[in-house]
């Protein structure tokens, strides 16, 4: 009953599809700076299957259009009127919601080929993009795989074999122990002799997931145990390695692309530096850090290793890169990355469709020499997670209202996703890929202020906050970065935008300006009146704004859409449109343009306003209102210490205590996994613990997963 | 203290010395004398009135965290708006030395008067705690009674901030005739001018009535209880320890009485969220709904809503996500928040004009109706139709909730009340069938059948008797290959077809444009008219 039902369900689907007409928001993507030259005369594939869900699903679909292909989607049930979905010609449900049951479930993918009979599978990243059992099965099916072939994946595939392989091509190594780590104290034993810190990572593992570094011998253990279980969920192999953790590097990437006849090209490279558990917030390319000299280096070593393992397809090799400009090869990844879009940018060209070409078997269109850096590309991931906790845990929920900043120029969105769709705790939190672009870093960075600006979000937890402070921090602005950018930046957590004298003034003085027009606008009654209306008339306002614990008495005037706001004796202007149904408020304050948005405003005069990207809240009262508030009582918030609350939805994959043990303080009771992290949740207090009732499988927003402990 | 002590004792005094010279010189008509001292007694007794029961008493009032009477009328009305009346009335009880002078205050314990909220006129009274404990006198009632009676003739609404100790114990007979005739104000102005009560301190005994017979009741968190006899009573009656606030708090009522519409932070937010509120309700019965400009695009798309019902049909959402992304700039008023969730109601507005929503919550016992359901969401259908607003419904009703529970508390009579209720209301009537509408719920939902005026069904819409499962478990009763008849039947009523094709529903519609079809079709019903037979009054199933 229940298949037939969801079959009735995707009917629906299908017959809803063909009313809904695609605008440019629609499909996620704008083309920005790359170009598909698309030779009709060229024979290609007739069909394509993409083995992949959100944006890098639709990223394929939209060259594959350009190029005449049809397309395939998979998607799994809950999926099943997601974008990439819509997108495609044709999409076959491959299973329940989990990715081990759906985008990961081979057997069902090979049924859709069969099914929709695909002539190749493009994989995007992630999921089955490096499956070297995927890539046989396709090619025992005479089906082909947008990729490198089964040798590549896996030489490359395997950290240690890669390691070896890297360094018989003459690619500079990290020094560190080949071979498989057995066990938590053989890691400690190999620690000691490669001497600290080290670094534990997962022999089959990627994207930061089953990643560790360690400090020392204690760490080592706990490293070990929490890499090899999340290698062991998110790639099916625990084997682990170590090696030299080298401090404060920089993450730089060169792109390649390979064909099948023997020939390379590098496309310069990617500065990936800003980082948060070893997973990528802000991309770049070029690099402030690299010259010419150590760009071809790094290039020409990169084209060596593809050579070596007979790369062809599109393919990225990693780097990290020391003060010193020493570099050390780190993996090859053997798919389109994540970031690809900022080389599209500055290169021009379109990597999936030459992906598409060189997995059909033609040569290479381009020479070295062809390939150019014009101009500048910066990329922010904009995540759905919550920046105030450890830069990012991942939140969920509905995007009520979504709206990308596509009528800004050279800007590009490339997104999997739209208004009403869910961010569930099956897959990534990635909202989408912001990409902006100028002639140089400076026009760049400028427009990708405004972008984030001007990019609205609402329904979930988002990090434009930490996004729009990376951008414009000192440090980022003059190119001094590594990957530890973000613990130096913040040691103590990000919190925000720290405003300056003169910043909070604007914001206070926006906060009273649209007060005042939200009240205006309240007193406009339309049509044939029976009773008139008598507004009370008034050009004056003395207002109260609080903001942090802060009260500040204002005096607003008015003349038409410009208001002039007293604060301290300085005068504000602000003047803009106002309207109060827009999610922006784009305003001139004092002469400058600036794009807000007004996240809340209750009819208490509690305002909330995202302002250089962090949300201010704020509260404007009439000046009587204010006065009396010195009476109201204050209200004693809920005493949550003996409340564990989980920092996200999520799946307990382990309960570390029992009923009846004495747990400490910080200690471990349970640990979460989302969006295959895993987090170890400890106790605030020393308690003992009663029972053990209230933990669900399955923690759902909002979090009210609890371990109720008594005091000891 | 020390002020207002001498404000009263010169008060004292000088009215004696007035009533003296009064006497010995009125023969002498003496003008000039007179004059001058009823000047100064206007003055004093003003003063008086102004301070309400004095400084003391004022500063225990803040001290409970609440404003007084005239602070609250303050707060809710425009600046320089109010407008009182009755200031120098006074109680005209005599016993228990009631009489005496410094037991008199001008105005007693009740402030009256009308004013505007954003421009528009309002009555109003404000119950002072700190006079008598706001306790309910013969001349307190009498003044309700005034601005109520010239609402009525002027065709505005009233709000009443209830802040009363109950009745006015030295007055007896007086004080429950005072009560006696609000009520019957309360019952004569229903259905003629909005009325609205905000409970900001206790409202006990007989005084709950009038809120009750109100439109609305709304509540302070903490500071506010309504309850027909407190702690002690029914202490020394059943036995039962109870608190305030368990008994007759914000929460009780508006979780699980449902005696109150909604309950706010303290006396701040309260007053400044009913400014909010009154700009939704026309002043009468004979004001259309209100229109206030509105920044939001009538014909706005919601591409959300084309994703939002999911696939499976055992799987919720949330109606208030369709409810947000309908209405002018997601703001909707929702009345009973907390109360029998399964149905949503409340009010927003379209391309600026005041409607009312009434939606089953998928999220809360999968949207059945219950009894609470019911009585909620006729009651408020009530309200919209006796005061011209458009009600629009959305329905995703699996059907009555079935069990004893439901059946002894008398589900059918009370269903019947939303059933009549959607029967009888002439005002502009939109339906939007979301996903499942069942069996009799689904009748009773604004249906074509009950004069909707303009029905739609989303693709996702099932208009059924019942779910498959259990409708082929009837016609095939026994018989093998229930699933294929189940496919079968899905196949045949679990979409909106059947109801299309009898023209039971008007159009199948996108939902993403689910906005812009119901601003235009409000456009149109505008002008609509229609009238039920003539009686005396119609006998709902109370």
């Amino acid at each position: 009953m229940a298949a037939y039902r969801s079959a009735a369900g995707f009917q629906r689907v299908l017959h809803a599809v063909k009313h809904v007409c695609f605008s440019k928001q629609r499909c996620g993507v704008i083309i920005c700076r790359y170009s598909t030259v698309y030779d009709p005369t060229e024979k290609t594939f007739d069909k394509i299957l993409i083995a992949n869900r959100g944006e890098i699903a639709c990223r394929v679909i939209k060259t594959c259009k350009k190029m005449g292909i049809k397309t395939v989607a998979v998607h799994s049930d809950v999926d099943s009127s997601a974008v990439h979905v819509k997108m495609a010609d044709e999409a076959v449900c491959v299973g329940p919601a989990p990715t081990n049951k759906s985008y990961l479930n081979m057997d069902a993918i090979m049924n859709a080929i069969k099914q929709t009979g695909a002539q190749a599978v493009h994989p995007g990243y992630g999921f089955l993009s490096e499956n070297k059992q995927f890539a046989k099965r396709l090619a025992a099916e005479g089906v082909s795989f947008i990729g490198p072939d089964t040798h590549a994946i896996q030489a490359m595939g395997d950290k240690i074999e890669s390691k070896l392989i890297a360094k018989a091509a003459k690619v500079n190594t990290i020094p560190g122990f080949d071979g498989v780590v057995k066990d938590a104290e053989e890691a400690v034993k190999i620690a000691g002799e490669i001497g600290y810190p080290v670094m534990i990572k997962a022999s089959a593992g990627g994207g930061g997931k089953g990643m560790r570094i360690a400090w020392n011998d204690e760490e080592t253990r706990e490293g070990f145990r929490f890499s090899s279980q999340e290698a062991a969920s998110s790639f099916g192999d625990d084997r682990l390695l170590i090696e030299k953790f080298i401090d404060n590097p920089r993450h730089i990437e060169i792109q390649v692309l390979a064909d099948k006849h023997g020939n390379a090209l590098w496309l310069n490279e990617r500065e990936c530096s800003i980082q948060r558990r070893n997973q990528k917030v802000v991309e770049e390319a070029p690099s402030t850090f690299l010259d010419p000299d150590t760009r071809r280096a790094m290039g020409e070593q990169a084209v060596s290793l593809a050579k070596a393992v007979k790369y062809s397809s599109a393919g990225t090799v990693e780097f990290l890169v020391d003060s010193k400009k020493n570099f050390y090869f780190l993996e090859m990844n053997t798919r389109l990355q994540v970031e690809h879009p900022i080389t599209e940018c500055i290169t021009g060209l379109d990597l999936v469709q030459q992906m598409i070409r060189i997995a059909m078997g033609y040569k290479l269109q381009h020479k070295q020499s062809d390939i150019p850096i014009n101009g500048w590309a910066i990329e922010s991931r904009v995540y759905a997670e919550d920046p105030y906790k450890s830069f990012g845990l991942p939140s969920i929920g509905r995007l009520s209202q979504y709206q990308e900043p596509l009528d800004l120029r050279n800007v590009r969105v490339d997104s999997g996703i739209e208004e009403g769709s869910d961010i569930s705790i099956y897959y990534d939190p990635m909202i989408s890929k912001l990409v902006t672009y100028g002639k140089t870093r400076e026009e760049a960075l400028k427009k990708m202020e405004e972008a984030l600006d001007n990019y609205v979000i609402r329904g979930v937890t988002h990090n434009i906050p930490l996004l729009r402070e990376i951008i414009v921090h000192p440090r980022f602005v003059s190119g001094d970065i590594s990957t530890k950018f973000l613990p130096e930046v913040y040691p103590d957590g990000f919190k925000g935008h720290m405003l300056t004298a003169g910043e909070r003034r604007e914001l206070l003085a926006t906060a009273a300006a649209l007060y005042v027009a939200a009240q205006l606008r309240s007193q406009k009654f339309l049509g044939d009146l029976r009773v008139s209306v008598v507004p009370a008339e008034s050009r004056q306002w003395e207002l109260c704004v609080e903001l942090d614990k802060g009260v500040h008495m204002l005096g607003v005037s008015r003349s038409g859409n410009n208001y002039t706001v007293e604060i301290d004796g300085e005068k504000v202007e602000v003047s803009g449109e106002w309207n109060l149904a827009s999610a922006l408020l784009p305003l001139t304050i004092n002469g400058k343009h600036r794009t807000l948005q007004c996240l809340l405003r209750t009819a208490a005069g509690e305002i909330t306003l995202q302002y250089l990207g962090t949300s201010f809240k704020l509260r404007v009262l009439s000046k009587l209102a204010a006065s009396l508030s010195k009476h109201m009582p204050e209200k004693v918030p809920e005493d949550t210490s003996s409340i564990l609350r989980s920092p996200m939805p999520g799946s307990v994959v382990a309960v570390s205590v029992k009923p009846g043990d004495n747990v400490a303080e910080g200690q471990e009771i349970c640990v979460i996994e989302a969006m295959k992290m895993q987090n170890s949740m400890t106790a605030a207090k020393a308690a003992k613990v009663s029972s053990l009732t209230h933990i669900h499988k399955l923690i759902h927003n909002p979090p009210r997963y609890s371990v109720h402990h008594k005091s000891i | 203290m020390d002020y207002i002590y001498q404000v009263r004792l010169t008060t004292h005094i000088s009215s004696a010395i007035g009533s003296l010279t009064h006497a010995l010189l009125q023969n002498a008509r003496c003008y000039s004398v007179s004059h001058l001292s009823v000047q100064e007694r206007i003055e004093q007794k003003r003063k008086a009135a102004l301070t309400g029961g004095g400084q003391l008493r004022i500063a225990a009032q803040h001290k409970r965290g609440k404003l007084t009477a005239r602070e609250r009328l303050e707060l809710l009305l425009d600046p320089d708006s109010f407008v009182e009346y009755d200031m120098f009335v006074e109680h005209r009880c005599s016993d228990f030395g009631m009489e005496a002078d410094h037991n008199k205050y001008p105005g007693d314990s009740v402030v009256t008067g009308q004013g505007r909220i954003n421009g528009r006129l309002v009555y109003v009274f404000s119950q002072d705690f700190t006079v008598f404990g706001g306790s309910l006198s013969g001349a307190h009632a009498q003044k309700i009674c005034k601005i109520m009676d010239q609402a009525m003739m002027v065709g505005a609404p009233v709000i009443g901030l209830n802040d009363s100790g109950g009745a006015r114990i030295q007055e007896g007979v007086e004080s429950l005739a005072g009560y006696a005739d609000i009520f019957l104000r309360n019952v004569m102005a229903s259905g003629v001018v909005p009325q609205i009560s905000l409970i900001m301190g206790p409202c006990a005994g007989g005084a709950v009535y009038s809120p009750a017979l109100t439109d609305f009741t709304f509540m302070v968190k903490d500071t506010s209880y309504l309850f027909i006899t407190g702690p002690d009573v029914v202490k020394s009656v059943t036995n039962e320890d109870v608190t305030q606030e368990e008994l007759g708090g914000a929460k009780t009522h508006t979780t699980v009485s449902g005696v109150a519409h909604r309950a706010f932070e303290n006396d701040i937010d309260a007053l400044l969220n009913l400014r909010n509120f009154f700009n939704f309700l026309p002043l009468s019965n004979k004001d259309p709904a209100p229109v206030t400009e509105c920044h939001d695009p009538r014909d706005r798309l919601v591409p959300g809503l084309d994703t939002i019902v999911p696939f499976e049909s055992t799987k919720a959402y949330d109606m208030l996500d369709i409810v947000h992304g309908i209405v002018d700039e997601r703001e909707f008023f929702e009345i009973m928040p907390n109360y029998a969730k399964n149905i949503v109601v409340g009010f927003a507005r379209m391309n600026g004009r005041t409607v009312g929503i009434v939606g089953n919550q998928p999220k809360v016992a999968s949207g059945c109706l219950d009894i609470n359901s019911s009585v909620k969401g006729a009651r408020f259908v009530r309200f919209c139709d006796a005061f011209n607003i458009p009600i629009i419904t959305f329905v995703d009703v699996p059907g009555f909730l079935p069990g004893t529970a439901q059946e002894y508390g008398g589900i059918i009579r009370h269903g019947a009340k939303l059933l009549y209720a959607f029967a009888e209301a002439t005002v502009p009537k939109i339906t939007v069938i979301t996903r499942k509408a069942y069996g009799g719920a689904y009748d009773v939902m604004s249906s074509k059948h009950l004069r909707g005026d303009v029905n739609y069904a989303w693709p996702s819409a099932e208009v059924a008797v019942m779910g498959a499962k259990g409708a082929v478990q009837i016609i095939f009763r026994g018989k093998e290959n229930q699933a294929e008849a189940e496919a079968e039947y899905v196949e045949k009523f679990a979409n909106p077809f059947p109801a299309a094709v009898r023209g039971f529903v008007d159009d199948i519609i996108q939902p993403s444009t689910t906005r812009k079809r119901i601003c235009r079709d409000l456009e149109v019903l505008a002008s609509k008219k229609q009238t039920n037979p003539w009686k005396k009054h119609a006998n709902i199933p109370l």
